[in-house]
């Protein structure tokens, strides 16, 4: 690679844009983290964030993440296997990835009408005798909907370790003795916990700043750190605050990639949920 | 390759069917001629006249059009040329560090970047609106494209580059002629990337987009928080064709460069 022939000028941009777009926007996140609604400079936002509703928002918005991700993972494992068992596995994966395709508002805008209190969800629950449930705007309803967004972000690198992972592994276990459990929990998971990491990655953190969802579907009931950052943002003008929650969220985040890590490389190219 | 006994083929018809569920219920009740999402009353097309009376919802939905295409089109640009220039780093530690900056944003949840986005443009002085919105999807969609390119160049042997230059091609020359048609696939799944991202965008939309701006998953937005109108349904009908259209050019394009299928979105 002697030859260097883009060097300077074609950088510019794309230099400008880690300037500008990347490394700006967090340092100013912090820096508006120190001022209060008035302007001055202030620590109280930290202070504020260490104060009982705020750790409980914190607490809060984790196990909602945690339920999510759980679910999600729960969910996504077997039907990947299953996936990488099927004849034409590459069209069946990509019609598990096209619900993804459709607009994140309009899919849960579904829910609305699926979950509602004359919904066929509901109409189904009468027919065999449970009666009318409020589904909307309770704590299942927005798991549900959150799992049904992410689980195909899930599914999708579960389904690529599975599929890079050797047969010849699998049938060497099974002459070696180990029955099914134990060629999974022995052979198959810890080769596919690259997949894991990565799907927990790319639906712990969005799951962690969800708003959109607990506004239209958990009726504000459920708050989540990206709920309380809009709400400070855009409700409360209060941007210092917002920026305070904000710096919380980049940290957790940072800690949850350090955790999920270790991970072939580019994980994060294989998905990007909101 | 192996069969599926029976439980898991109902596994898996049972996850399809929840998948879909939401999405063909949307579309039946886009020709229900009663208003709502329950109890369906007969058939029109009444919904979907609608959606191309509204003037103010086509004018949405030509917004979030252009948006898409130019940023997609000026973040390929940037991205591209990023991507070129990542692999002729060779410090290791530097190359690492940008590839690190470059991920930052794929990993930020959206709020995070909306919020600070919206900081930004508050401070540097760009209007809320139609910039703001454009630049912003500009933004979050380098680092896919660089994401997209970057298998590809790496796949390119430095020989290749070598042999141009020792033929006498100037840098230019090794760009344009050799470095980008190796990597077109690569550039078209980055642009088709850009552009589903951003037609899809709601959360970094909504910090950035003034009063009088609007994109298409806003306007739902705002319209599902008002409570159900048909009207999204129908707007649903159109947007599940064009997505499927663009899934399978995506899918034909991929295919031909055997550029692993890693495409998804927020």
């Amino acid at each position: 690679m002697n030859a260097r022939p883009t060097r300077f000028l074609t950088f510019i941009p794309y230099a400008a844009w880690i300037i500008l777009f990347v490394v700006a926007p967090i340092a100013l996140i912090v820096y508006y983290s120190f001022f209060d609604l008035t302007g001055n400079f202030t620590i109280a936002n930290y202070q504020n964030f260490f104060t009982s509703i705020y750790f409980k928002l914190i607490v809060n918005s984790f196990w909602y993440a945690f339920l999510i991700t759980f679910f999600s993972l729960l969910f996504a494992y077997p039907t990947a296997y299953f996936l990488t068992k099927t004849k034409h596995k590459q069209l069946w994966l990509l019609l598990i990835i096209i619900p993804s395709w459709i607009n994140l508002l309009l899919k849960t805008y579904a829910f609305i009408g699926l979950f509602g209190l004359y919904g066929p969800i509901n109409a189904f629950l009468e027919m065999i005798g449970i009666g009318q449930h409020q589904l909307l705007f309770t704590d299942f309803s927005f798991v549900f909907v959150a799992v049904y967004i992410f689980i195909p972000f899930m599914i999708l690198p579960i389904f690529n370790s599975l599929d890079k992972l050797n047969p010849a592994l699998i049938d060497a276990a099974r002459d070696l003795g180990a029955n099914s459990w134990t060629t999974f929990s022995r052979v198959i998971l810890p080769l596919t916990m690259n997949g894991v990491k990565s799907g927990i990655q790319v639906v712990f953190i969005p799951a962690l700043s969800l708003f959109m969802i607990t506004r239209l579907i958990a009726g504000n009931k459920v708050i989540t750190l990206g709920t309380a950052i809009e709400q400070q943002f855009l409700v409360a003008q209060n941007w210092g605050m917002g920026s305070t929650i904000a710096v919380f969220l980049i940290l957790f985040m940072f800690v949850i990639m350090l955790l999920t890590s270790g991970s072939e490389k580019g994980a994060a190219g294989s998905g990007k949920t909101k | 390759m192996g069969k599926l006994s029976k439980l898991p083929k109902v596994y898996l018809a049972f996850v399809f069917i929840v998948l879909y569920t939401p999405i063909f219920y949307l579309l039946y009740y886009s020709f229900n001629s009663g208003g709502t999402m329950s109890g369906f009353e007969s058939f029109t097309f009444e919904h979907y006249a609608a959606v191309f009376e509204d003037t103010r919802l086509i004018m949405i939905l030509f917004n979030t059009i252009i948006v898409a295409l130019l940023s997609a089109l000026v973040s390929t640009t940037i991205g591209v040329l990023g991507a070129v220039t990542i692999t002729f780093i060779r410090k290791k530690a530097l190359r690492n560090a940008i590839l690190s900056m470059n991920n930052i944003l794929i990993v930020s949840p959206d709020v995070i970047i909306g919020a600070s986005f919206l900081i930004l443009f508050t401070m540097v002085g760009v209007k809320l609106g139609f910039a703001s919105v454009l630049i912003s999807h500009i933004a979050f969609s380098i680092p896919i494209v660089v994401i997209m390119v970057l298998p590809k160049l790496q796949e390119m042997s430095p020989s290749l580059i070598d042999a141009a230059i020792d033929l006498g091609a100037s840098r230019r020359d090794v760009l344009t002629r050799v470095i980008i048609p190796f990597i077109k696939p690569g550039i078209f799944a980055g642009f088709f990337l850009a552009l589903t991202y951003s037609l899809d965008d709601f959360a970094v939309t909504f910090f950035v987009t003034g009063n009088g701006f609007s994109t298409l998953s806003v306007e739902i937005y705002s319209m599902a928080r008002a409570g159900v109108t048909l009207t999204i349904n129908a707007l649903s009908g159109l947007i599940f064709i064009v997505t499927l259209l663009l899934v399978f050019g995506y899918y034909a394009i991929n295919r031909k460069s055997k550029t692993p299928f890693s495409g998804v979105r927020k």
